[in-house]
């Protein structure tokens, strides 16, 4: 429906935005989940800060085996990078299944890794990639591991007037396989459970498995007992079921705990099976 | 006068014509409510309750009324001495409740208006609906129909404590006989759950009072403008011949807008108090709470046959969910599901007993179907689960069991006469279509290696052309206009009430061959009661049906004048009239419409007993409803690893009689098809024991999206019906209606070898996995 | 807050709240009503325009968020009388019924188009996922796709 009013700034350097949000702006990027929390009444801030006129944090870098990615860029321009998609497959194939079309022209990689949707997408490849996430605020900078950023449902590592500023994933050997599978809540879009797998594979055996779940509990996590399956010999499916082993997971109209915990083994095979096919 | 030339125009009744609609639709220059700027216009808001159950301690107003840009604010005291929203369903017996436009001291559902904000615009508006303060005590709410009917039940309303509206019984037939020849019973409880309209335009209306004359304008989202003007003039207390209801643009209604809702006329009343023109719009959110929804049975059957599979007599228990009031037609409903009970089968004995349950949640009505699709599905749904039962082909259960083409006109069990019929015949095409044993084949060959495959089917019958005016609340008959303008244009005004079914191109259609004039010469004028002589409107899949004989008819009256005026100009006492052009039969001579039309208005001479001019308006009655059928069959394959349906074929067979245009009859199809499908695979209103709707956003609420959709083959067979001269029965509800059964005929026949007779809808993936592990592993996971 | 904004190639300039969104701005402000609103959760699609060339749901951008932008609505798409070829083909496909959608689908269906000028039917199903139709069943609207990229701009 309609927001609360608020003041609103849309500063074109990033320490003039850092010093409006450590004042209490909220940062708004591209705004696909916030603005509908917005007309909802469910979120009501005084000020916004709009992070989208800041040249220097839109872009895609490659960079001493890295890609680096500013946090306003788009869910679009991820998905159709020709850096991305030769570089770091999986990333783009994520950004894909984020939404649609035009949730995708707007919504940026940092604006969704800062929500912290537990049910949203790009979460789980950024943990299958080991992805790092650049903070600042107005007087900080640090660098978290996917795993260290993603704490809890809405909840991450970023401190009051901090903000998501960039996201590094490594540019993957060409060797490796990758593979993000999705099962849509069919209202929303979002993933009742999504997982994303990156293999490697070495004289048949697998030497690197990485696995990152999403939808299924508080948080995207590593499915850590699949991963040491995988690369200790486990069949697929045996190491996907215990991709939700002592993980808490979330119920609701679409799926219970059990049905979802169930399906996350079957996404995690699926995802599994398809990164190995890819690898080459 | 010309020489005639006759030559045999082209028929446009039949062709694939592109919409006259579609211009102002492609373009975004149609205007729907929302569109609608007035010089002075406020804008209102409603304060809604959050709670399903609740005493109202206090409401306090002083804020918002005092927030800048807030004209006033309303509460149910304000509106205590106006009428009721009126239920226009008469049952023996029935309880209607008061059913004030806000709540006065206790709050029924969630999403009850509880006060209106008026303000100079939308956002202030919301602010200070925000800003006003309701106290309330919670009350112990029930929102599930047999926990309502249970002893103790908190009472929705606390002056009938056993939460029930009426009860309704009807038979036909000897039931007692029938089961007690039958050599087998088969049971079931069956449900069709709650669903949500969901037109995507919400329901919204502009409200404009005009002192000097008192007389009101409201352009409203409706389907039936002139009901909602008599309704509404009762309510306010205003001559009926002063209020003006306009349909503008509609963005879709599927039943939900035949009504007359509180908004509507709390809107009126806010603009007649303040003299300033006011508009509301439902936000979505209130269209879910607030608007309302459709379905709400669980129905127990039983069905009796013999062991060669001729049924003889059905029983059922409906319980139907009613929501806390009544909106216009809510009680009805259920009673067209007992008419339908019989389906297309030749069983002459039926018992239906219908009870009707206060809860609290938003009321339930008509929605695209209207009964109908939940006696179809109950009774298809019983068919199947007999044929397993005698281990006989379901397709072969419904060949034996249809009524046969030499049976009509058939009285059935329930009273119905139904007006003719093929019913083997879309069902053998359908089959075809599929190459039906073949699928069979293939199926025997998927089980072996353990694939789920399915073949499901429905042979659905329905009540359409509502209806000859006795079995109608309101009338049933509908009425045309056709008026030639001096120039030779025609200009039709129907009484129906268009609103994405494209009436302005059939009616265009009928006009063009009826009348042989071009087909661009007619304008087709609906929903405005200034406008257009009174008509009912457009629901229960009449507006071709009823609406468009009564055109048919206006036409033949207008040829009588034409001929009068033609044999005055070619001065002769014996012309015939075709192709827009009177003709002299002894001399050859003709005369064209055109030329005609300048003579009646220019009235230099009349003919004897004629006066000037060319327009004819006709009211027509029908004598029967008419009855359409087909047949669904849907392919699906399960996934057991994750419940989900794989839809790979669908296949729809329609008989609706004669078609107009058959690529608006095909549009019709798909989304009947798309909403019948939504109920059997995605959609479902849930309440908590709290009666809050959980599914109460698109966030949570499942709409068919075009990925999810099958293509759907569709084609028809063409069986005339009798009842009106241009042999169209009604095609907006057939869809719906064959779908849902066909569905979850589908599924439960892929599930069979694993046991499974019947799945409720809807059928989520979690619940075919459970029941699939339960079958498999004995477990109830 | 001042704004200015190209709309369909003419510049406006207006001073607005920072809440106001851009449907309100485009339907109220220029009165542009032919982008519509279904839905406040940027779930159906029905208000996408075209943002600096790219398709959105202008329920979920706040007219602030595009000031200096070039937006392109369903107005804008016909050049004269002569109708934009998505436009074209969802009239002779039947892709409206009650046409409360339809501006949403159009100017959704141009994307699809620019961006893959030969999609198959799955990738325009995939493509219409963030917009809703009641009335259609999808199959006239993915028929209105396919017979517009059959007609190449």
């Amino acid at each position: 429906m309609i927001p609360q009013q608020f003041e609103y700034s849309a500063p074109k350097s990033l320490a003039e935005a850092l010093a409006l949000i450590a004042d209490g702006g909220k940062p708004l990027s591209g705004g696909m989940s916030l603005i509908p929390m917005m007309k909802l009444r469910l979120a009501a801030p005084d000020r916004v800060v709009d992070l989208a006129r800041i040249a220097e944090l839109s872009y895609i870098r490659e960079q001493a085996g890295s890609i680096h990615i500013g946090a306003t860029t788009t869910h679009h321009e991820v998905e159709s990078s020709a850096v991305i998609r030769a570089k770091c497959p999986l990333l783009a194939e994520t950004a894909s299944f984020i939404g649609d079309v035009q949730v995708r022209n707007l919504g940026t990689i940092g604006g969704s890794v800062a929500h912290a949707d537990p049910s949203a997408d790009y979460p789980a490849a950024l943990q299958a990639l080991e992805a790092k996430i650049v903070i600042k605020g107005a007087a900080s900078e640090r660098t978290v591991s996917a795993d260290d950023f993603f704490v809890d449902t809405f909840t991450t590592a970023l401190e009051p007037g901090e903000i998501v500023t960039e996201v590094i994933v490594p540019v993957e050997a060409a060797s490796t396989g990758t593979s993000y599978q999705k099962l849509l809540q069919p209202a929303s879009g979002f993933a009742i459970v999504g997982v994303a797998a990156r293999i490697q594979k070495s004289g048949g055996k697998i030497t690197l498995a990485r696995v990152g779940v999403t939808g299924l509990s508080n948080r995207a996590f590593r499915a850590a007992a699949t991963e040491q399956a995988l690369t200790s010999g486990t069949a697929v499916q045996a190491a996907a079921d215990v991709v939700a082993q002592a993980i808490d997971a979330n119920s609701d109209l679409y799926a219970s705990a059990e049905f979802r915990a169930h399906l996350a083994a079957v996404y995690a095979a699926r995802a599994i099976d398809a990164a190995i096919r890819r690898t080459s | 006068m010309a020489t005639p030339s006759i030559t045999k125009l082209e028929p446009f009744i039949g062709k694939r014509i592109r919409r006259k609609e579609d211009p102002r639709l492609i373009t975004g220059t149609a205007t729907y409510v929302d569109d609608l700027q007035l010089p002075g216009m406020h804008f209102a808001v409603v304060v809604r309750s959050p709670h399903g159950a609740a005493r109202i301690k206090s409401v306090d107003i002083a804020a918002a009324a005092a927030m800048k840009g807030v004209a006033m604010v309303l509460t149910g005291r304000d509106v205590a001495d106006l009428a009721c929203v009126p239920c226009g369903a008469s049952l023996p017996g029935l309880r209607v409740p008061e059913h004030r436009l806000l709540a006065q001291d206790r709050v029924y559902y969630v999403g009850h208006p509880v006060a209106v904000v008026v303000a100079t615009d939308r956002y202030i508006a919301k602010d200070a609906a925000e800003a006003v303060e309701v106290d309330y005590e919670v009350l112990q709410a029930v929102a599930d129909p047999e926990k309502a009917l249970a002893p103790g039940a908190p009472a929705v309303h606390p002056q009938w404590p056993d939460n029930t509206a009426f009860t309704f019984h009807q038979e036909g037939g000897d039931i007692e006989k029938a089961f007690a020849e039958a050599d087998v019973v088969v049971k079931q409880r069956i449900t069709s759950q709650r669903l949500i309209p969901s037109p995507l335009e919400t329901r919204g209306c502009v409200a404009q009072w005009h002192a000097a004359e008192k007389s009101l304008t409201l352009h409203t989202s409706t389907q039936v403008p002139h009901l909602v003007r008599s309704l509404l003039a009762q309510m306010l207390g205003l001559d009926e011949n002063r209020v003006r209801v306009v349909a503008p643009e509609v963005g879709g209604g599927f039943g939900c807008k035949l009504n007359l809702y509180a908004e509507e006329a709390l809107t009126s009343h806010v603009a007649m108090k303040l003299g300033k023109p006011i508009k509301w719009i439902e936000s979505r959110r209130e269209n879910f709470l607030t608007t309302i929804h459709g379905r709400g049975h669980v129905d127990y059957y039983e069905v009796a046959a013999k062991k060669d599979g001729t049924i003889l007599g059905i029983k059922v228990k409906i319980i139907q969910d009613l929501g806390s009031y009544h909106q216009l037609l809510g009680p009805a409903i259920p009673t067209l599901s007992v008419l339908m009970i019989p389906g297309l089968y030749r069983a002459k004995s039926m018992c239906a007993d219908v009870v009707g349950v206060f809860t609290n949640c938003v009321p339930t009505d008509a929605y695209r179907g209207a009964g109908r699709p939940e006696a179809t599905h109950g009774i298809e749904r019983m068919v199947d689960i007999l044929a397993a039962e005698l281990k006989m082909d379901p397709a072969e259960l419904r060949l034996k069991n249809f009524v046969r083409n030499e049976e009509f006109p058939f009285p059935t069990a329930t009273g119905l006469i139904y007006d003719t019929g093929d019913y083997a015949a879309p069902l053998r095409k359908a089959m075809e279509t599929v190459n039906y044993t073949e699928l069979r084949k293939q199926q025997a060959d998927a089980r072996k290696h353990g694939k789920l495959m399915g073949i499901g089917m429905s042979t659905y019958g329905e009540i359409c052309a509502f209806g000859p005016s006795p079995a109608t609340p309101a009338g049933g008959w509908e009425s045309a206009t056709v008026k030639i303008e001096p120039s030779g244009k025609v200009t039709v005004m129907t009484g129906v009430s268009p609103h994405g079914q494209g009436e302005e191109t059939t009616f265009s259609q009928i006009t063009a061959d009826h009348l042989g004039v071009p087909f661009e010469d007619v304008l087709v004028q609906h929903g405005d009661t200034a406008i257009v002589q009174y008509g009912i409107g457009t629901f229960g899949s009449r507006a071709t049906a009823v609406g468009g004989p009564a055109l048919y008819y206006a036409i033949q009256e207008l040829i009588i004048k034409i001929k009068k005026f033609g044999a005055m100009l070619l001065e002769s006492d014996d012309v015939s009239y075709a192709n827009g052009q009177c003709t002299c039969a002894k001399t050859g001579k003709s005369v064209s419409i055109k030329e005609i039309a300048g003579a009646a208005y220019r009235a230099m001479k009349l003919p004897a007993n004629t006066e000037p001019g060319l327009v004819a308006t006709y009211f027509w009655e029908p004598t029967n409803f008419t009855f359409p059928f087909g047949a669904h069959i849907m392919v699906a394959e399960v996934d057991p690893g994750t419940g989900a349906i794989d839809i790979k074929r669908y296949v729809a067979i329609d008989d609706c009689g004669n078609l107009i245009n058959p690529l608006v009859v095909d549009g019709q199809v798909h989304g009947g098809v798309a909403q019948g499908l939504g109920q059997a695979l995605w959609e479902q209103a849930v309440y908590d024991d709290n009666a809050q709707l959980v599914s109460g956003e698109f966030m949570d609420y499942t709409m068919p999206r075009a990925h999810m959709m099958p293509w759907i083959e569709s084609g028809h067979t063409i069986t005339p019906t009798p009842v009106n001269p241009l042999g169209v029965k009604g095609v907006g509800e057939a869809g719906t209606i064959g779908a849902s059964p066909a569905a979850v005929s589908a599924v439960v026949d892929a599930l069979s070898p694993l046991g499974v007779r019947h799945i409720d809808m809807p059928m989520t993936p979690e619940k075919i996995w459970r029941l699939i592990l339960s079958k498999t592993t004995g477990s109830n996971a | 807050m001042t704004v200015t904004i190209t709309v369909n190639g003419t510049q406006h300039t207006h001073s607005v709240e920072p809440r106001l969104l851009l449907i309100h701005y485009l339907r109220e402000h220029l009165s542009l009503t032919g982008s519509h609103i279904g839905c406040e959760t940027s779930l159906c699609g029905a208000c996408t325009v075209e943002l600096n060339g790219k398709a959105v749901k202008s329920c979920s951008i706040f007219a602030v968020q595009c000031n200096g932008a070039q937006v392109t609505t369903i107005e804008g798409l016909a050049t004269g009388d002569r109708l934009h070829r998505v436009q074209e083909a969802f009239w002779n496909e039947h892709g409206a019924q009650c046409g409360f959608c339809t501006p949403g689908m159009v100017m959704v269906s141009k994307q699809i188009l620019d961006r893959n000028p030969d999609p198959t039917e799955a990738e325009i199903r995939h493509g219409l996922e963030g917009n809703l139709c009641r009335c259609t069943g999808y199959q006239h609207i993915v028929k209105a796709v396919q017979a517009a990229a059959r007609v190449r701009a």
